[in-house]
């Protein structure tokens, strides 16, 4: 039975009870999130960090939330009020909305139906959350705008312009998931991963561009150029307060939720445990696999931390060239191979074929790089022996700098 | 007709042209590898013993001539240091230090000496912890101590008033005013020659 079926026969209490269910571990996953990326980061930087409210400092974010609500809300004067307000209610709805298509564990039983931890399965369930996330965007943007100030508008036009353009690059990367499972939901490209190698392992060049996308996509470091303190402030949300700041603040963490948990249902096989450990897929009456879920998912958060504790951020002319001339291109090209790849495999040609192909790629890959190489050194050549040019420029070597005290003497002459 | 913005023909002046071009090495990026490092930096650091310390409930040691809260110091016997000659308030670059000097009586004795301090405040909203108070004492009555929470509501609370400032006493010491020690003047309690209060020192003064 599939996970369509399993979930068209669920009935509708059970539907809204499952909506909550998301939700809260949207929220509560939100809470432990920036609790540990606190702790860790601290740990990182030879610190401890939050150790006070509560045991380990765990209901730290709890404390925070609740101060963030108890603050003024200020809307500035200068601001259109609807959509000011509108644009937090956008931005994180629209990330607890991609949590729905995400499966968290395979057949279990809930409250004595069978079923599955999933609210929905559409056919086009990752599409679904590409779309999402994509109007996600307008509360970033319509919060620039609405504001009525500078840096909240260049942020705001800053991380639209970021999200956009590495969404393309995360759709690209997942165009060659799609073909290898032959479907475009999320259940169904976790099925063709149980009992195979994950995706992780098969389309690795993928796996790096959506992890790199997701980054950029997310806003975080080494791609928060949306917030950078020195240059915009706060960003787009430098004019918010109070819980329409909380709710951005729970929208990013959502929203890094929600590609983490994409990345591993797509790339680390979703649910199902990792090869060898399959007999723990029946403790709790499935319910166990849940745990293997979140430990990927907390996998790629990790990754998260540990880039934001690393690296320093991009400039914005760097951040967009690597996007648009690096992750999009290298990307096209990889679905290319995929697609050549699986269409041979699906035309059952001889292995020596697929063979062939490969070390045909190898060559023509290397043939480039050593063609841009060379490119490279010739640029770095120094310039010709020439006339001086008649506007004056410093010394340069080849080149004779423009005497200014003479030539002007020959003109008085 | 010479152009007005002409530069300066003149014979010593260096030219542009006469410097040499010296090509500086730069070293571009380095290597994937090279850049790579800094994750293993930070993933390490999880491991490493934590720099925090947990201020209220431990308090780190400071170093020893740390330039704490000041203290007026007393002799052997209880007697104050301080004579009361304002030269720490002059020396006082921030004007952090007010000093009233009063006579010593016989009935009212405080210090060895003539003069002793009758009001000493030092306002530490204004002092900058330098020491030149310090180095300015004669009588070595004014020291600094370690001691550095200086923080409190409200800028009465942090104007120190002499008896804030005053040295505790010590085992063989008696509370002021009371008499100098018998057979002694000013200098030797100057030189140290005062180790302990005399029985006739008690019962405060004469």
């Amino acid at each position: 039975m599939t996970t369509v079926e399993l979930l068209g026969k669920d009935p509708g209490w059970l539907i809204a009870a499952k909506a909550l269910i998301v939700f809260v571990i949207c929220v509560v996953s939100t809470l432990m999130a920036v609790w540990t990326e606190r702790r860790v980061l601290a740990k990182m930087q030879l610190r401890t960090g939050p150790n006070r409210v509560g045991p380990f400092g765990l209901l730290q974010s709890l404390s925070d939330g609740v101060k963030l609500a108890l603050k003024e809300d200020i809307i500035p004067a200068a601001a259109d009020k609807v959509i000011f307000i509108a644009a937090p209610i956008i931005a994180a709805a629209m990330c607890f909305m991609s949590f729905a298509v995400i499966p968290m564990t395979g057949k279990v039983n809930l409250f004595g139906q069978e079923t599955a931890m999933q609210l929905t399965d559409l056919s086009v369930g990752v599409l679904y959350i590409l779309a999402v996330t994509s109007i996600g965007v307008y509360g970033v943007v319509l919060a620039g705008w609405s504001s009525g100030s500078t840096y909240p508008l260049l942020g705001g036009l800053r991380s639209s312009a970021q999200v956009i353009s590495y969404e393309v690059a995360m759709g690209l990367s997942l165009v060659a998931v799609f073909m290898y499972a032959g479907s475009m939901s999320t259940s169904e490209i976790i099925n063709s991963q149980h009992n195979n190698y994950w995706n992780v392992v098969v389309l690795f060049p993928s796996f790096v561009i959506y992890v790199i996308a997701m980054v950029g996509e997310t806003n975080r470091a080494p791609f928060d150029l949306a917030e950078a303190e020195g240059e915009l402030v706060g960003g787009f949300h430098t004019e918010y307060s109070s819980l329409k700041f909380a709710l951005f603040f729970l929208a990013e963490y959502v929203n890094i939720v929600a590609v983490s948990a994409l990345a591993a249902t797509l790339f680390l096989g979703g649910y199902h445990a990792p090869p060898g450990l399959g007999f723990t897929e029946a403790w709790l009456g499935g319910w166990f696999t849940i745990v293997w879920f979140f430990l990927k998912v907390n996998i790629f958060f990790f990754i998260f931390m540990w880039l934001r504790a690393t690296l320093p951020r991009l400039r914005y002319d760097q951040f967009m060239k690597f996007g648009w001339k690096v992750l999009i291109p290298v990307s096209l090209i990889w679905i290319l191979v995929v697609a050549t790849l699986r269409v041979i495999q699906q035309e059952g040609a001889p292995r020596i074929v697929i063979v062939a192909f490969a070390i045909g790629l190898v060559l023509v890959a290397t043939a480039a790089s050593s063609l841009f190489d060379r490119s490279k050194k010739k640029s770095e050549e120094p310039l010709a022996e020439g006339e001086a040019p008649d506007f004056p420029i410093p010394s340069l070597p080849g080149v004779s700098s423009f005497n200014a005290s003479t030539q002007s003497g020959d003109k008085s002459e | 007709m010479s152009n007005s913005i002409d530069p300066k023909k003149s014979g010593t002046a260096a030219n542009v042209d006469d410097v040499a071009f010296t090509e500086v090495d730069q070293p571009g990026p380095g290597s994937l590898f090279e850049q790579a490092k800094g994750f293993w930096v930070t993933f390490s650091s999880i491991f490493k013993k934590n720099l925090t310390v947990a201020y209220p409930e431990v308090k780190a040691p400071t170093e020893e001539r740390f330039h704490g809260r000041h203290q007026l110091n007393r002799h052997a016997d209880g007697l104050e240091k301080c004579i009361g000659c304002e030269l720490c308030a002059w020396a006082c670059p921030a004007d952090a230090i007010f000093v009233e000097g009063a006579d010593n009586t016989p009935e009212n004795q405080m210090s060895p000496g003539e003069r002793y301090g009758k009001t000493y405040q030092i306002n530490y909203l204004r002092c900058v912890f330098c020491g030149l108070c310090i180095e300015a004492c004669p009588t070595r009555a004014l020291t600094m101590t370690n001691e550095y929470e200086l923080a409190d509501t409200s800028r009465e609370k942090l104007i120190f008033e002499k008896e804030d400032l005053l040295a505790p006493l010590r085992a063989g010491m008696l509370a002021p005013p009371h008499p100098m020690y018998p057979g002694m003047n000013d200098t030797n309690y100057y030189n140290g020659d005062v180790t302990t209060a005399h029985p006739s020192q008690e019962g405060g003064s004469k």
